[in-house]
């Protein structure tokens, strides 16, 4: 990617999260009713997202080849049960990287 | 009161309630600026990206993006995706960020979801001007965040460690952050539909193409499974 590919590329993403951040205010300037659909949307669509972003991390990850996905899957399992058990984002997310880390390291 | 002593007393009452957040953000955003070092962007990448955009998920995202081929239309569409939530904390603001004038356009910029959930729930004590109270909790989490992803973007290529790996710190953030809402909703539809859906694109689409229709299927599907979403949450 060229220099100017790069600046437009970061344009874009200050553009869809203004976007998002401003659209509210503009749409809805005097207490408007917000859509119901809108309304279901905001409720069921983070979840969703965050799925879909969960699998945007491992996209590149082959289960055929090279490591086969098993510093992931170990990784992700340890950042995952980690975070059921103590619910402590910081501790889980410092921990599964390190452990990732050490794994590609050393051992694959 | 003088315009000073009005600030003044709305940082004092703002700076507690970010303490958190200044632990998380120095820690979220260090690995941002040191995953950006690594990946081969100067300092001033993240710098201008935590100060300009100021929505985590998708600065990590757009490392991704960046490294990969130039594709506009798809980051516009993938940053919009990932920030949909932020409409609806613009909506549930509406009313407290009226009638602020001048301080508005800011609060607005920088609502980020941390922000969001000080500025939504805080009970701003008696004789605490409003306006200023959210100005500072905005601007606050901003310096924290911008500080730590600079200071990442700077010192990750002095760090006496190799830095192989480092990049799962964005797959950890958004296993995270699933969990989280995995353990806050009734019931799961969403949560699977959005990896199930996912997954069956990658397998389709292949990793540089899963994107757009991933994102198309899961608006499909949710709008498709409304009804008995709507009535499954009426009825828990």
């Amino acid at each position: 990617m060229t220099t100017t590919q790069q600046i437009i590329t970061i344009a874009m993403v200050i553009l869809g999260t203004m976007l998002t951040r401003f659209l509210p205010f503009l749409l809805f300037p005097a207490g408007k009713k917000t859509p119901k659909y809108i309304e279901y949307l905001g409720k069921v669509l983070p979840a969703a997202v965050f799925g879909l972003l969960v699998i945007y991390c491992v996209r590149n990850v082959s289960v055929l080849e090279g490591s086969h996905g098993i510093p992931e899957i170990l990784a992700i399992a340890l950042t995952a049960g980690l975070h059921l058990w103590k619910k402590n984002m910081f501790l889980s997310i410092a921990a599964g990287t390190l452990f990732y880390m050490a794994l590609l390291q050393f051992i694959f | 009161m003088t315009k000073q002593s009005t600030a003044g007393a709305a940082l004092r009452a703002a700076f507690p309630k970010t303490l958190p957040i200044l632990a998380g953000f120095l820690f979220l955003g260090f690995s941002y600026g040191i995953y950006m070092n690594v990946s081969g962007f100067s300092f001033l990448y993240p710098l201008f990206m935590s100060l300009l955009v100021f929505a985590g998920s998708v600065e990590f995202v757009a490392v991704s993006m960046l490294l990969g081929a130039f594709d506009p239309v798809q980051a516009l569409l993938m940053t919009i995706m990932i920030n949909a939530r932020h409409l609806f904390y613009g909506i549930s603001m509406l009313d407290k960020y009226r009638g602020l004038g001048k301080k508005k356009p800011y609060l607005i910029f920088g609502l980020c979801d941390e922000t969001f959930s000080i500025n939504c729930t805080a009970d701003i004590p008696a004789g605490i001007d409003r306006g200023w109270f959210y100005f500072f909790v905005t601007l606050l989490n901003q310096i924290y965040w911008v500080s730590g992803a600079t200071l990442g973007g700077l010192l990750g290529s002095v760090l006496p460690v190799k830095t192989e790996g480092l990049d799962f710190v964005m797959t950890a953030l958004f296993v995270v952050i699933f969990l989280d809402q995995w353990m806050k909703e009734k019931n799961h539809f969403s949560s699977l539909t959005g990896l199930a859906v996912s997954l069956v694109c990658l397998l389709i689409f292949k990793a540089d193409g899963f994107m757009i229709p991933a994102m198309a299927g899961i608006l499909l599907a949710l709008t498709a499974l409304r009804k008995p979403l709507e009535k499954a949450e009426a009825k828990a």
